[in-house]
């Protein structure tokens, strides 16, 4: 067992002090010296044509400095996939979904921008919408994109060995239907950005964002800048969980009114356009069919899924096929098909939110496995457990588990619930269940076909050898990577981690992909790894020529030099630091230091700069859509839920949740812990009562989160969050991901919980006690 | 038309011309300057923006600014004192109970007045003090971890 000095501790967040403060500053704390306001206008229709566009009451109205629509954006089509760029920013001939951009203004104040968007007069010719996936599917629907008829955004259609053959051999089949809803992400705060073109003609936008280099690739394509003259700068960011993984419409408008005005234009989305713009968890429909032998072998998945998308594709194309790929593992399945459509429709678009794609299909498929073992007289952990992968095992599409602790968490969460004594002991109205899953730890490939690197870092060191600068454009949006990083630097380096300090989420720092698909520590986390041990080799080899060591004879631990034979004479060097420090307190004193042996370095050689780069090899198979799914590695967990239903109302509450999670390595364990409860937490609201909405105009009826109800601190129960590491040999220390996986088994284990205390299976989401009153109701009338 | 009103922030007097439908959120972050304090929904619902007005947890996006004239209010800003950071944020900070930190500032002042009228809350009554307060991030409970233990160190200042 290694021993480390920084990592796999539970050192404080190096940026909580500031948080707990209120220092740390969020885009909406900042300001800027001759700013204007933006605002958006945006259809109150959800599918008409734009006949007329009439600004000038608004352009006439004293305080307004810029009014832009589509006749000054242009129509340069961007989106987040390459294959389906959709979008424009401003629409010109059409607004598909009610909060369509139409146009956008800059003011000298808020209520000045916000009063000349309602002075700027449309001409709508209304057109019929459709709301759902049967609407939008059906023979003769409204078409919403040109050339895409009966709304069809994307459908994949995948064959993995030979189902139907596989259900002939099968002794029990059993076919389930299952609709999750329309999720928001609800992160606390809402969009902003500051955008900032300056007469050299260099543009920055400060904005909260996962993704600063996807939004500098967006921001210079759409607005016909060379990439070197968009900056994107992420401050603080409260929150993303998925739909700040793209750019929208405002950080482009925001971009386009401070070129056309030369001043920083401000914009921000109030709550209710957090809930239009959207990106978040679609609603699928799974029909899934699952084969099995009667000892409970798994043979066979047919798995037929709906998304229900919205106006736009967004993250839409990932989207369907993580809906058919994150299935069969962590179970050894031979025979997999997958057929999923994508669909149109006149509502806010879809995207990609905590667990994409795979948090329905998961749900949907864990409940039924415990359907099957029900059937054929088994216990849920005794059917999982039979037919587990194994560390090194590849799934029938191609993914190879090259760790896998999943057998580990199962029975983590078997011994930390209670689970044996418990189950089939508890009175009618309580239970308990579980479930299992997996998630990728960074996505194989990036969004646009490139060969890339996923992540760049440097360290710098500075001159007085003191300090190792970490510079990334990896983002920190409240998961803790920045702390992450700075540890896994400090240990690379062999310095302690008041010795590191970070800059991140700024695309001047080097290409990061970003936070999304829990690709941070292990790409990012490699990147660092490496950058770190580079510094450190370079002051090493400086060292070696003034000390005539051979460098494989020394080491960096906790700051200071290690000899291994035995410490030479460094007193040329000790008083060479002194001197040129004279006046300083804390000067060296004992064994050499790091900072005195990269001051030396820095004397020889100049500013000593480590650089580490890092990109997945070629991963996955050779069918269409082989990418969507493939990972280094691939994260895991095993829950157990307890809850209490009452029996007369429907109502369900959750009592206790025990979740483990196979993170490979806990970089910082406290971290991990928070990252696995946040996942709960989420899951939770999924599974109990989190669904957008709509009128019959797809108009939104809870666009707040009032109406919209996310988990609070009543809701949610204790949480047992337990660790397992498996030491995955793709990841920076055996680390790879924690946060999406955790989410995985979340609902499914809630759903089995719901049966195990009512003997009814619900098989749409969300629990609300109607539902699952009406369920009751049924079951008692023999329905 | 602007309304003169007097305002006592973390112990600084202010006098500020302020709009009559100018929110107590707006001022405080705007006027004053104390960013500290969130907007995260701007209809009461979420907590980012609580502060304390005269000791008691109020969400500043509701309260009128003309409303809390001659008020007290303390915001997160105020917490920290020359000897370093309020026994609370220490404890949010060495828990574990901070992931994107936009919650952070009201949940800690709603645990203040909940641990101010009430040392020995139990775990229900900070679940349910807190209950005010969204967060996204945690699912609650390292910050239920950090507010008991403050009340376990009974160092509530």
């Amino acid at each position: 067992m290694t021993e480390y000095d920084v990592i796999n501790t539970r050192a404080p967040r190096l940026d909580a002090p500031d948080k707990a403060t209120g220092r740390a500053r969020y885009i909406d704390d900042m300001r800027m010296p001759g700013m204007l306001f933006g605002a958006l206008l945006q259809s109150p229709l959800p599918h008409a044509s734009i006949l007329n566009v009439d600004t000038s009451k608004a352009r006439n109205l004293p305080g307004v400095k810029s009014v832009v629509t589509a006749k000054d954006a242009g129509m340069t089509r961007y989106g987040v996939s390459p294959a389906r760029y959709d979008e424009s920013i401003f629409s010109r001939r059409k607004v598909r979904y009610v909060g369509d951009e139409i146009a956008a203004v800059a003011a000298v104040d808020l209520e000045t921008a916000m009063e000349a968007v309602s002075l700027i007069k449309v001409d709508y010719e209304e057109l019929p919408a459709v709301f759902t996936s049967e609407e939008a599917l059906a023979e003769g629907a409204p078409v919403i994109h040109t050339g895409f008829p009966r709304n069809l955004c994307a459908e994949v259609h995948q064959e993995f060995g030979d189902v139907e053959a596989a259900f002939k051999g099968c002794d029990l089949i059993r076919t389930d239907t299952f609709k999750n809803k329309r999720q928001d992400a609800a992160f606390l705060e809402p969009n902003g950005c500051l955008a900032d073109y300056d007469h050299s003609g260099h543009l920055t936008l400060y904005t909260s964002t996962q993704v600063p280099h996807y939004v500098q690739r967006t921001v210079a394509m759409v607005l016909g800048l060379p990439i070197g003259k968009v900056r994107v700068v992420k401050p603080y960011v409260g929150g993303g969980f998925g739909p700040k993984a793209g750019t929208n419409p405002m950080e482009l408008a925001a971009c386009l009114l401070s070129m056309k005005t030369g001043r920083p234009v401000k914009m921000n989305y109030d709550r209710e356009q957090v809930f239009l713009f959207s990106r978040a968890r679609h609603q699928f429909t799974h029909v899934l069919s699952t084969g099995v032998k009667k000892d409970g072998t798994l043979m066979a998945l047919k798995n037929e899924c709906y998304l229900e998308g919205g106006a736009y594709a967004s993250f839409g194309i990932a989207t369907v096929y993580y809906a058919g790929s994150l299935l069969g593992g962590p179970y050894k399945l031979p025979n997999m098909k997958y057929d999923g459509y994508r669909v149109y429709t006149n509502k806010p678009a879809c995207g990609a939110q905590r667990g994409h794609g795979g948090v329905a299909a998961r749900a949907a498929w864990e409940q039924q496995l415990d359907v099957i073992a029900e059937e054929l007289g088994m216990d849920p952990i005794e059917l999982r457990l039979k037919n587990m992968m194994s560390a090194g095992d590849v799934t029938c599409n191609d993914l190879n588990m090259s760790s896998l602790g999943m057998k580990e968490c199962i029975k983590a969460v078997q011994g930390g619930s209670g689970w044996n004594e418990k189950r089939g002991n508890m009175p009618t109205g309580k239970g308990i269940g579980m479930a299992c899953g997996f998630f990728v730890s960074g996505a194989g490939y990036p969004i646009y076909r490139s060969d890339t690197y996923h992540a760049t870092v440097t360290v710098k060191l500075s001159e007085d050898g003191g300090t190792a600068h970490v510079y990334t454009g990896s983002a920190e949006i409240g998961q803790g990577s920045d702390t992450t990083m700075a540890m896994i630097a400090a240990e690379a380096l062999g310095v302690r981690l008041s010795d590191i300090a970070i800059s991140s989420g700024d695309t001047e720092f080097g290409v990061d992909l970003g936070a999304y698909s829990s690709r941070q520590t292990l790409m990012t986390g490699q990147a660092t790894k490496m950058a770190a041990e580079n510094a450190k080799a370079q002051v090493l080899e400086v060292l070696s020529e003034v000390l005539e060591v051979p460098v494989e004879e020394m080491d960096v631990k906790k700051g200071r030099i290690v000899f291994k034979n035995g410490a030479p004479d460094f007193e040329r060097i000790r008083v060479t630091y002194k001197k040129e420090h004279r006046g300083w307190g804390d000067q060296p004193t004992g064994d050499l230091t790091f900072r005195e042996a990269a001051r030396m370095a820095y004397l020889r050689k100049g500013t000593i700069v480590g650089t580490g780069k890092y990109k997945p090899g070629r991963l996955g198979g050779e069918y269409k859509g082989a990418a969507v799914g493939t990972s280094p590695a691939y994260g895991c967990s095993a829950q157990v839920v307890q809850v209490s239903v009452d029996m007369e109302t429907g109502k369900v509450t959750v009592d206790r949740m025990t979740d483990a999670h196979d993170c490979g390595f806990a970089i910082n364990r406290t971290s991990v812990e928070a990252q696995m409860e946040g996942s709960l937490s989420m899951g939770l609201g999924e599974a109990m009562f989190e669904e957008v909405k709509f009128d019959d105009k797809g108009r939104i009826l809870n666009a707040n989160l009032g109406e919209y109800k996310i988990p609070t601190a009543l809701d949610m129960p204790p949480i047992d969050a337990i660790i397992v590491e498996s030491n995955e040999p793709n990841g920076p220390f055996g680390a790879k991901e924690v946060g999406e996986g955790a989410i995985m088994p979340t609902i499914p284990a809630i759903l089995n919980a719901v049966y195990n205390a009512t003997g009814v299976r619900i098989w749409e989401l969300p629990l609300t006690p109607e539902r699952v009153y009406m369920a009751l109701k049924r079951k008692k009338d023999g329905v | 038309m602007k309304r003169l009103i007097r305002l006592t922030v973390n112990d600084k007097n202010y006098e500020i011309a302020v709009k009559p439908n100018q929110t107590l959120a707006d001022v405080i972050r705007e006027e004053i300057g104390l960013t500290g304090t969130k907007k995260g929904c701007e209809m009461g619902e979420c907590g980012t923006c609580t502060v304390l007005l005269d000791g008691k947890p109020v969400n500043s996006c509701l309260v009128l600014a003309v409303q809390a004239d001659g008020g007290h209010v303390l915001t997160i800003e105020g917490l920290e004192t020359d000897q370093g950071l309020h026994p609370i944020q220490q404890a949010f900070v060495e828990k574990g109970a901070i992931q994107c930190g936009f919650c952070t500032s009201g949940m800690i002042l709603s645990a203040k007045s909940l641990l101010d009228q009430n040392p020995e809350a139990d775990e229900q009554e900070i679940r349910a003090a807190i209950s005010g307060n969204l967060c996204r991030c945690t699912g609650y409970q390292k910050i239920v971890e950090a507010i008991q233990s403050v009340k376990d160190q009974g160092s509530v200042s």
